[in-house]
């Protein structure tokens, strides 16, 4: 962390706080509370973006954990967000759970079957654990889809009722937002806490240099299977909300190239920083969501079929390059870029 | 017993094609320590490349595929050249990030060039028929895969024996700065290996492409299949690499036929979690000792 030059902390409260100084405190109200009023004046569909954003920053901040805390590569987030999906579908469907039981529950299921997924992690690391998580990633949305589909309804889209309290039901965009977004910001909280905590370094030890922690005390197995434990609890979380907001979940919409992408957030945002994922994930979502919406245009005086196509090749071409760009010049994304920033405007005009 | 032989027989020439990708990953493993999660997609490449020479500038086989071979040559160097050389000595996490992240820009290249149909050769390229040897049936293309991923085997066993080359890449497999040291030029190696590895790719995507026809969608889906065989083959090991895929495609087949098609679709998948749990270097995997 940089910090410019005579800024001392006096007590160690002061020394351990996140946020550190007065101004900031009222940037963050106040920044809080106009967050916290976007539904009542701006429209649904980009309260769906900023509700999408929130399920996926949760998922992200997990795999962040995983694989740039602890430096254990997944490549099956979204199949753990899929099992949170279908466990709290299942749970409200079946079982006629109310939502706010349910997630608790899906997350700590989810939990249980990541560290299942996880457990070969005790003798393997680096790219075989890639290889474990890979298998993760078929494995499970071919469960959803083959085993008990008379539950599950196969590859058939399963239908979720919105989530309700008393006799309030959280069924368009700007109620569940009120549920989303309070989520979402306390997963981030207790991320940023844990990872300043005696686990988070522990973490931090085990990616450095696994054998070097473990002579110095840092039990191996525990702390990584406890690193896979929350990163599909946070996986959980995502699923049994994006179950709920979404109202219809299928297995394909937890494919490979989500997990990808979910990646591809952390690499962009900075691995290893929390709010570096925030960063990514805002990066990556509306370079998605502009790929999406100008690509058609620009595409448009190629004839329709090949239009068409070209449209289709644009995402995964520039997402591709971006990562790419991303891995040669920045390695640590743009969290660190923005620190950078920073420290320049913060002695301009001078150098140093 | 008939179908029994039949199952055998049909696994065993399925494996052919796993066999040949688990060449092409193994190949660039062993030299350059990288794990080519764009294999499927450099297949894909190659098989189109083959297709455009045979329906749109309508050459004749014999002339197409020599130039499909130089061109997935020179394909295979740059990837060396312009992605993965600025990558060398990182972390592992990043080597599979850009290799990951190689392969949506082929697809979308892809896209752009041929669109996202499944398209066919335009003229049966293989010749001859199915045979029929008694009451077993012996598919044509999966015969020429066989035959193609054993050449390819032979032949890299004696590129690794006899040749400079060859003997240089088993160097730098190695070692990288003991290598160095002797006066290997490692950086080169490296883009051999892609270039080959490339090409051998290539193979394996036009084999697949005849059976099942060319498309961006699928392609890849086969070729992660074949993670397993190399898996369990051991990582560094050329022989590893075919009896991996064979056995993985044995496996399949038979447990495609006997309890469910259905289940066939994860096989490999499963296979390569038992793997990890119990034998992680694989069959002929080295162990590795690691000090601090």
């Amino acid at each position: 962390m940089f910090r410019p030059c005579g800024l001392f902390d006096e007590t160690y409260a002061k020394n351990i706080a996140i946020v550190r100084t007065r101004q900031h405190w009222i940037l963050i109200i106040i920044g809080l509370f106009i967050f916290l009023t976007f539904p009542l004046y701006l429209s649904g569909r980009i309260l769906h973006f900023i509700n999408l954003l929130g399920i996926t920053l949760i998922a992200v901040q997990g795999l962040n954990i995983l694989t740039g805390f602890t430096g254990q590569i997944s490549l099956g987030q979204s199949a753990f967000v899929c099992v949170g999906a279908y466990t709290s579908a299942l749970l409200t469907v079946h079982l006629n759970f109310s939502f706010f039981l349910a997630l608790p529950c899906a997350a700590i299921i989810t939990a249980v079957i990541g560290t299942i997924f996880g457990a070969p992690a005790m003798r393997i690391k680096g790219f075989y654990l890639a290889m474990a998580t890979l298998a993760a990633q078929f494995l499970i949305p071919w469960m959803v889809t083959n085993v008990r589909t008379d539950l599950t309804g196969g590859s058939q889209a399963m239908h979720v009722p919105a989530p309700s309290i008393g006799g309030f039901v959280f069924n368009d965009q700007q109620s569940i937002f009120y549920i989303i977004i309070p989520i979402t910001c306390l997963s981030i909280f207790l991320i940023r806490n844990l990872t300043r905590s005696r686990v988070g370094l522990a973490f931090l030890a085990i990616r450095d240099n696994d054998l070097a922690a473990e002579t110095m005390g840092i039990n191996l197995t525990k702390y990584k299977l406890l690193a896979f434990f929350i990163c599909s609890f946070y996986a959980g979380v995502a699923g049994s909300l994006w179950a709920h907001w979404m109202r219809a979940i299928s297995p394909d919409q937890f494919n490979l190239m989500e997990s990808v992408w979910y990646l591809g957030m952390i690499i962009v945002g900075g691995m290893g920083s929390v709010i570096g994922v925030v960063y990514g994930v805002l990066f990556i979502k509306v370079f998605d969501i502009s790929i999406i919406l100008i690509g058609p245009r620009l595409t448009s005086f190629l004839p329709p079929q090949l239009a068409q196509d070209t449209a289709a090749g644009l995402a995964p071409f520039t997402f591709g390059m971006i990562i790419l760009v991303f891995l040669i010049f920045e390695p640590r994304g743009l969290a660190h870029r923005w620190e950078i920033i920073k420290g320049y405007f913060r002695l301009w005009p001078f150098k140093y | 017993m008939l179908l029994f032989v039949q199952f055998l027989i049909n696994g065993i020439l399925v494996g052919g094609i796993y066999a040949l990708i688990a060449l092409s990953i193994v190949l660039i493993y062993k030299s350059t320590r990288v794990f080519n999660f764009a294999i499927g997609e450099m297949m894909a490449i190659g098989a189109f490349i083959l297709y455009t020479f045979l329906a749109t500038v309508k050459f004749s086989l014999w002339i197409a595929l020599p130039m499909t071979v130089i061109s997935t040559l020179i394909i295979g160097f740059f990837i060396e050249r312009l992605a993965l050389r600025p990558l060398i000595g990182q972390p592992i996490l990043i080597a599979i990030m850009a290799t990951i992240a190689l392969s949506l820009i082929f697809k979308g290249i892809v896209f752009f060039a041929w669109g996202s149909p499944i398209i066919c050769y335009p003229e049966r390229i293989l010749p001859g028929e199915a045979t029929m040897v008694g009451k077993l049936f012996l598919s044509n293309e999966l015969i020429c895969t066989f035959l193609i991923t054993i050449s390819v085997f032979i032949s890299m066993s004696l590129f690794f024996r006899f040749i400079k080359t060859g003997l240089f890449m088993r160097a730098t497999a190695e070692g990288h700065d003991l290598a160095q040291a002797s006066g290997i030029n490692v950086e080169r190696i490296f883009a051999v290996s892609w270039a080959i590895a490339a090409m051998i790719a290539a193979f394996g995507g036009i084999m697949l492409g005849i059976r099942f026809g060319i498309g961006i969608g699928t392609l890849p889906l086969v070729a992660i299949k074949a993670f397993p065989a190399v898996l369990f083959g051991g990582l560094e090991s050329v022989l590893g690499a075919v009896i991996g895929g064979l056995i993985v495609g044995i496996l399949e087949s038979f447990v495609g036929g006997y309890i469910d098609p259905k289940f066939s679709e994860i096989t490999p998948y499963i296979i390569l979690l038992l793997i990890l749990l119990f034998r992680p270097e694989g069959l002929f995997g080295l162990k590795r000792i690691e000090r601090i």
